[in-house]
C-alpha cells in the first residue's frame, strides 16, 4: 500500500516537472547555450522534486509546492518609476537592473557604470555581445546535474543580470539585482551571472521583493565568479510574498587570493531554501559567509551552505543566525570540506539560533569534512532562548520586560544587519527588523 | 534622626539563590548624601545583597522588608526600582553586539525621562547630551559609536557603567565590584566620575574587596559583610583597619560579642 502510494507521488511529481518544463523560451541563436539548455532539460527530466527522505531535504518538505501549478510568466507587468520608489537604494541607484515576474524591465534599469569599467546589463544583452565570453562562465558554476531546481533554472536561461567587472576596477558604488513579484501562480526562474575580473572589486546586492501577497514560485541561481585577488561583497535580500516559494541555488567559484564576503538576509516567502556553495580552486582564498534568517507564522527558511577548500591556504568565516517565532521552522545546513592537500585551511564556522516561543522549531547541522592534516577547522552551535541576565540588564536600565525581550532579539539579528556594507540597506533593514521584535522606540 | 533624609531602609533581610540561604538577616539604614562602604571575604553576600537591591529574579528573598523612600522595594519589578532611582553598577556587564552604546543610553535615557515626565532626547539631542557626560570617566567618544561592551576591556566595561550612572542620575546607586579589574589610573578615574556624582540628595553603596578604591571615594561608613550578616559597621578607618589585619579578627569580634549576649 505504501508502496503504491509512493508511486502515486512520484508519477504526480513527475507530471509536475513535466508541466514546469513546457513554456520553455524560444531557442537562442547561440549553440552552445541551446546544448547547456538541452542538458539541463535533460536533468530536468530525469530528476524529481526531492523529499524529505533526501539526505539533502532532510528537514524541508518541498512538497507544498507541489499542491499549485505554476505557469511561466507571459508578457510583463509594466511598473511606473514610482512603483519602485521605495525599494530604489540610493548608493546603487546609478547601476540597478530590474527585472518584473522575471522579464527584464529596460525603463526601470539604469546601468551608467558601463563607461567605468563595469557591465552592467540583461544577460540577453550581454550574450550578444559578449557570447564567447559568456561562454567560459554561464552554467559552469552552478551545477545542475544533481539538483532539479537547478536544471529547472538552466532550462530556461535565456535572460537574466550579468554583471562584468573589468580587470583591476574597483567600483565603488554598489550594484543592485532587483527582482520584483507582482502575479501570482507564476514560476520564475531568475538568473545572474557576476564576473569579477582580475585585481577587481565590487559589491553587490541582490534583492527580492514582492508587491502583493501572492503565491508563486521563485527558483533562482546566480553565479559569481572571483577572479585572482578580485573582491566581491555579495549581499542578499530575501522579502518574498509570505505566500511565495523561494528556492534559489548561489554559486561561486574564487580564484588564487580572491575574496568574497556574502551577508543573506531571509525575511520573506512561505518556504525558502538558500543553497550557497563556494568553491576554492586556487591558494590563499578569504571567504564570509554570513546570514540571518528572521521568520514567523508557519514560514520555513532553510540555508545550506557548502564551503569547499579544495585548495590549500583558504581562510573561511561563517556566522549564521537563525530568529524563529511562532510556528516557523529554520534550517541551517553547513558543510565545510577541505579535500585532500589543502593544508593551512582555516575555517570557523558558527550557528546561533534564537527561539522566540514554545512552537517555534530549528534544525541545524554542521558537517566538517576534512581530509588534510595540516588545517584549523572550528564550528559550533547554540539553540536557545534569551538570555535572563542579559533581560534583566536592561531591566535594571528601566526598560520593562517586552522592551527588553525586543532589543535584545533586534539586537540578535542587527549583529549580522550592521556587517552590509550599504548604509541605506542597513537602515532599511534595520527599521523591517524593528517592526519585526516590536522595538517601539527606534534606535 | 530626621527620617526624610532616609532613602533606604534594610530591616532583618535574608535571601536565598538556587535554595541556598546567602543573606541571613542584614540590617542597613542609607541616608540622603552618604556614601557607605560594604566590605567583606568572598562569598560573604556583598554581591547578592547588590542584586537584591536590583531586584535580580535568581534571588529569593525570604525574609524581612526593604523600603526605599518610604515604599516598599521588594514589591517592585526591576524596572520599576530603576525609574524610581535605584541603579546598580554590574560586577559583570553584560555586552550586547548590534546595539550602539549611543542608541543603548539614549533608550535608557529616554525611558527613564518618560517614567519622571522628563523631556525625551532625540539622536542629536542627545549626542550633545551624552559627549559631555563621557567626559566625566575620560571615555573615548568612539565608543559611543560601538556596539555596548562589545570588545570592551574590564576597565571600559566599569567606564561604561558609570556613564550610565551618570546618564540616569539615580537616586540610590550600588557599585558592585566597580573597582575589579581596574589598573591604578583606570581606578583613579572611574572614582573621580563617580565623585561628581555625589549629590546632596542622593547615595552610594561601594560594594568591594579592596581598601584602595576608598582611597578615592571617601565612605562616611564601612560595613564589614560575613557569613551574610553586617558584623561590623565603622568609620573609613576601618577599611585601613581592615586592610592590614584581614577579616578574620571581625569575625571573632563578631562571635565573642554574640556568645556573651
Amino acid at each position: 500500500m505504501r508502496a503504491a502510494m509512493e508511486l502515486v507521488n512520484t508519477v504526480a511529481k513527475d507530471r509536475y516537472l513535466e508541466n514546469l518544463l513546457r513554456g520553455q523560451p524560444p531557442a537562442s541563436p547561440l549553440g552552445w547555450l541551446n546544448q547547456i539548455r538541452a542538458a539541463a532539460t535533460e536533468c530536468a527530466n530525469a530528476l524529481t522534486v526531492p523529499s524529505t527522505r533526501d539526505e539533502e531535504w532532510r528537514f524541508t518538505d518541498p512538497s507544498p509546492l507541489l499542491k499549485f501549478s505554476f505557469q511561466p510568466a507571459r508578457g510583463a507587468q509594466r511598473l511606473a518609476q514610482a512603483d519602485i520608489q521605495h525599494f530604489v537604494i540610493p548608493e546603487a541607484s546609478s547601476d540597478r537592473l530590474v527585472f518584473i515576474d522575471g522579464i527584464y524591465a529596460a525603463e526601470l534599469s539604469t546601468h551608467c557604470g558601463n563607461e567605468h569599467g563595469i557591465l552592467v546589463t540583461s544577460l540577453a544583452q550581454g550574450l550578444l555581445s559578449h557570447g564567447e565570453f559568456l561562454q567560459q562562465h554561464l552554467a559552469r558554476n552552478a551545477d545542475f546535474h544533481n539538483d532539479v531546481f537547478c536544471a529547472l533554472n538552466t532550462s530556461f536561461v535565456r535572460d537574466g543580470a550579468l554583471v562584468i567587472i573589468n580587470n583591476n576596477v574597483a567600483y565603488p558604488a554598489p550594484v543592485h539585482l532587483l527582482f520584483i513579484a507582482t502575479k501570482p501562480e507564476t514560476a520564475v526562474y531568475p538568473r545572474s551571472l557576476v564576473v569579477a575580473g582580475p585585481g577587481s572589486r565590487c559589491a553587490l546586492i541582490e534583492e527580492y521583493i514582492s508587491l502583493a501577497e501572492n503565491v508563486y514560485f521563485n527558483n533562482a541561481v546566480t553565479e559569481v565568479v572571483v577572479g585572482e585577488n578580485a573582491r566581491v561583497q555579495h549581499t542578499k535580500v530575501q522579502q518574498e510574498s509570505r505566500a511565495s516559494f523561494h528556492i534559489a541555488n548561489c554559486a561561486v567559484t574564487l580564484a588564487n587570493k580572491a575574496i568574497y564576503i556574502s551577508d543573506t538576509v531571509t525575511l520573506g516567502a512561505r518556504l525558502s531554501r538558500h543553497n550557497l556553495h563556494v568553491l576554492q580552486t586556487a591558494e590563499g582564498t578569504r571567504c564570509t559567509l554570513d546570514g540571518l534568517a528572521l521568520i514567523s507564522g508557519r514560514q520555513l527558511a532553510d540555508t545550506h551552505t557548502y564551503m569547499d577548500h579544495a585548495k590549500p591556504g583558504g581562510n573561511s568565516r561563517q556566522l549564521h543566525k537563525c530568529i524563529v517565532d511562532d510556528a516557523a521552522h529554520a534550517v541551517f545546513s553547513g558543510k565545510v570540506r577541505v579535500r585532500e592537500g589543502a593544508q593551512l585551511t582555516d575555517s570557523a564556522q558558527t550557528s546561533c539560533n534564537l527561539l522566540l516561543s514554545d512552537k517555534a522549531h530549528v534544525d541545524t547541522k554542521p558537517q566538517l569534512e576534512i581530509f588534510a592534516d595540516d588545517v584549523k577547522c572550528a564550528h559550533g552551535a547554540t539553540v536557545g532562548q534569551l538570555d535572563a541576565e542579559e533581560v534583566f540588564y536592561l531591566r535594571s536600565r528601566g526598560l520593562d520586560e517586552q522592551g527588553a525581550r525586543s532589543l535584545l532579539t533586534y539586537a540578535f539579528a542587527a549583529e549580522i544587519i550592521n556587517k552590509i556594507p550599504v548604509a541605506s540597506l542597513v537602515r532599511q533593514l534595520r527599521h523591517l527588523v524593528m517592526e519585526k521584535t516590536q522595538l517601539r522606540e527606534r534606535i | 534622626m530626621n527620617n526624610k533624609n532616609i532613602l533606604l531602609e534594610v530591616r532583618n533581610l535574608s535571601a536565598e539563590v538556587a535554595g541556598i540561604e546567602i543573606l541571613k538577616g542584614i540590617n542597613l539604614v542609607v541616608k540622603a548624601g552618604e556614601v557607605h562602604a560594604l566590605m567583606g571575604p568572598n562569598g560573604s553576600g556583598k554581591s547578592t545583597f547588590a542584586k537584591v537591591l536590583a531586584g535580580h529574579i535568581d534571588y529569593t528573598v525570604t525574609g524581612g522588608e526593604v523600603l526605599y523612600q518610604g515604599k516598599n522595594l521588594l514589591e517592585m519589578a526591576p524596572e520599576e526600582r530603576s525609574r524610581a532611582g535605584v541603579f546598580l553598577a554590574f560586577q559583570y556587564p553584560i555586552e550586547i553586539p548590534g546595539v550602539s552604546n549611543s542608541a543603548f543610553l539614549r533608550l535608557a535615557y529616554n525611558t527613564m525621562q518618560a517614567a519622571r515626565g522628563g523631556e525625551e532626547l532625540d539622536p542629536l539631542e542627545f549626542d550633545d547630551f551624552i559627549r559631555e557626560k563621557i567626559k566625566l570617566v575620560e571615555m573615548d567618544p568612539s565608543f559611543l559609536d560601538r556596539s555596548v561592551n562589545e570588545g570592551f576591556s574590564g576597565g571600559e566595561k566599569k567606564r561604561n557603567e558609570i556613564v550610565q550612572m551618570a546618564v540616569l542620575e539615580p537616586k540610590l546607586a550600588v557599585l558592585d565590584e566597580t573597582d575589579s579589574g581596574l589598573d591604578i589610573d583606570a581606578l583613579k578615574v572611574v572614582a573621580n566620575g563617580v565623585n561628581h556624582l555625589t549629590r546632596p540628595d542622593n547615595a552610594i553603596i561601594l560594594v568591594t574587596h579592596y581598601q584602595r578604591l576608598l582611597n578615592y571615594i571617601v565612605p562616611d561608613y564601612v560595613h564589614v559583610i560575613e557569613g551574610g550578616q553586617i558584623v561590623k559597621t565603622g568609620g573609613k578607618e576601618l577599611a585601613l583597619e581592615l586592610e592590614t589585619r584581614g577579616y578574620d579578627w571581625v569575625r571573632a569580634e563578631f562571635d565573642a560579642a554574640r556568645a556573651a549576649a
